[in-house]
């Protein structure tokens, strides 16, 4: 099997130049890859287009990296918990595209599976349809949506091996799986990195041959963005 | 007038046996605290998750699972997991019986605007485009009139639109209406101590009224 593994962050993400489009796996900040945002934050670059679900919040994921005025263009579904993003964002500052969240997991999923365009019923008569192709099957109407590709996609999973297996925990999954395979270069960082062959093939979430390069992430903060409780009975 | 949980409660009775449902943030969330267990429903969340159980305890924490308002949740027995691709391709599909979210407005022909004020507020659509486009049943949780006393229940949308002949059903703070096919809020059931008169000089876009109406019951 091929080795995918490299040291570190910093390592792994030292290539991605300024105006690179990047995926960011990640659904608020659960399951995103903390330690190449990180490494991102201490090169000097900017101009960078960023397709996430969210863009974090004001102090921790991407919302820190719109603070450092890094990037461009935001492509995401829900930005609600960023202040910094929404005062960008009104502004004019920063450049953003707000597709709805089904279609932004089926962009993805196209530009890893090479289908270049589907059509689904996702905003249909509103301003997202704007410019976009409509067609009626069956009786019902649909948009013509484009598949996404990015120069690098960063994702973060629970496990994976030196052959770039990965395995995905809880909610955590969200989006990493079709980065994975949109990513010209796929960088995964993973909590538990073992040998090829300790993982049981029949558990594999995202096969091998979608990552490039694969580092043990470590000191994961795991930000709770709404800790919601219950008393013990 | 209902407060946020007696419109939880009355919206809950919507609920069949073994129906799967998608319940949006806010109210709608709320809603999940009314339904009975011996109806065997199975919540979605739209970020990977069938089978939502109720909030951790202190020591049942886990960051790496949340619901669709990042929220910390728990799983209930029969759960399973899944990407935001699969996810929304069972939305799509029509898998899922019931949308419930919340709205800013609703016009008498269904359609619903609950994701930006222009030049105000843009937290964007997240899931509600894909799930008002794609659900058999939508019922909106929503207040009828805003702070300042206008109607949300209109004739036409002021507001950029998330869906277009989509909700099937309001239940706000006054009023449980159903939207009919052919246009227009058909009023159903009042909020206790609420008139007829009162929803409708409250409603802008078209009321229709048949019969005694009455009044929503609490058990």
């Amino acid at each position: 099997m091929i080795n995918k593994t490299v040291s570190n962050a910093e390592e792994a993400i030292k290539d991605i130049p300024s105006g690179a489009v990047l995926m960011i796996g990640g659904f608020g900040l659960s399951g995103i890859p903390e330690n190449c945002i990180a490494a991102l934050l201490k090169k000097d670059i900017n101009g960078l287009t960023c397709i996430s679900n969210n863009a974090g919040v004001d102090d921790f994921g991407i919302g820190l990296m719109l603070k450092k005025s890094m990037v461009k263009k935001m492509i995401s579904s829900y930005v609600g918990e960023n202040a910094e993003f929404e005062r960008q964002l009104l502004s004019g500052e920063l450049e953003v595209e707000l597709i709805p969240q089904g279609t932004l997991a089926e962009r993805v999923r196209a530009g890893g599976a090479g289908i270049p365009a589907f059509f689904t019923p996702a905003g249909v008569g509103t301003e997202v349809a704007e410019g976009k192709e409509v067609r009626e099957f069956d009786g019902k109407l649909y948009l013509m949506e484009r598949w996404l590709k990015a120069d690098f996609a960063l994702v973060k999973a629970w496990k994976g091996d030196t052959a770039g297996n990965l395995i995905y925990k809880g909610t955590a999954r969200n989006f990493n799986p079709m980065m994975a395979a949109a990513g010209k270069i796929t960088i995964a960082e993973v909590e538990e990195l073992v040998p090829a062959g300790e993982l049981d093939p029949n558990q594999i979430h995202t096969p091998g041959i979608y990552v490039q390069r694969i580092f043990q992430g470590k000191n994961y903060e795991k930000r709770i963005e709404h800790r919601t409780i219950r008393e013990k009975r | 007038m209902l407060n946020k949980n007696q419109i939880a409660q009355r919206i809950a009775k919507e609920v069949k046996k073994g129906q799967y449902i998608n319940l949006g943030i806010g109210i709608p969330t709320l809603v999940a605290n009314y339904i009975p267990d011996n109806l065997d429903v199975v919540l979605q969340s739209e970020n990977g998750l069938l089978g939502i159980g109720p909030f951790p305890t202190e020591d049942q924490i886990d960051p790496d699972l949340i619901n669709a308002g990042k929220q910390t949740i728990t799983m209930v027995k029969g759960s399973s997991l899944f990407s935001s691709a699969e996810s929304f391709g069972m939305i799509r599909g029509g898998h899922v019986h019931l949308t419930i979210l919340g709205a800013m407005e609703v016009s008498e022909n269904g359609d619903i605007a609950n994701w930006k004020i222009p030049a105000k507020m843009v937290k964007g659509m997240g899931g509600a485009m894909d799930l008002v486009a794609s659900a058999e049943n939508i019922i909106v949780a929503m207040q009828h009139c805003s702070k300042d006393g206008q109607s949300k229940l209109l004739k036409k949308c002021s507001l950029p639109i998330t869906g277009i002949r989509c909700v099937k059903k309001i239940v706000s703070d006054l009023a449980v209406l159903e939207v009919l096919p052919e246009g227009g809020f058909k009023l159903l059931e009042r909020a206790p101590g609420i008139s007829v008169e009162e929803i409708r000089s409250k409603t802008e876009g078209r009321l229709v009224v048949e019969g005694e109406i009455p009044e929503m019951k609490f058990d």
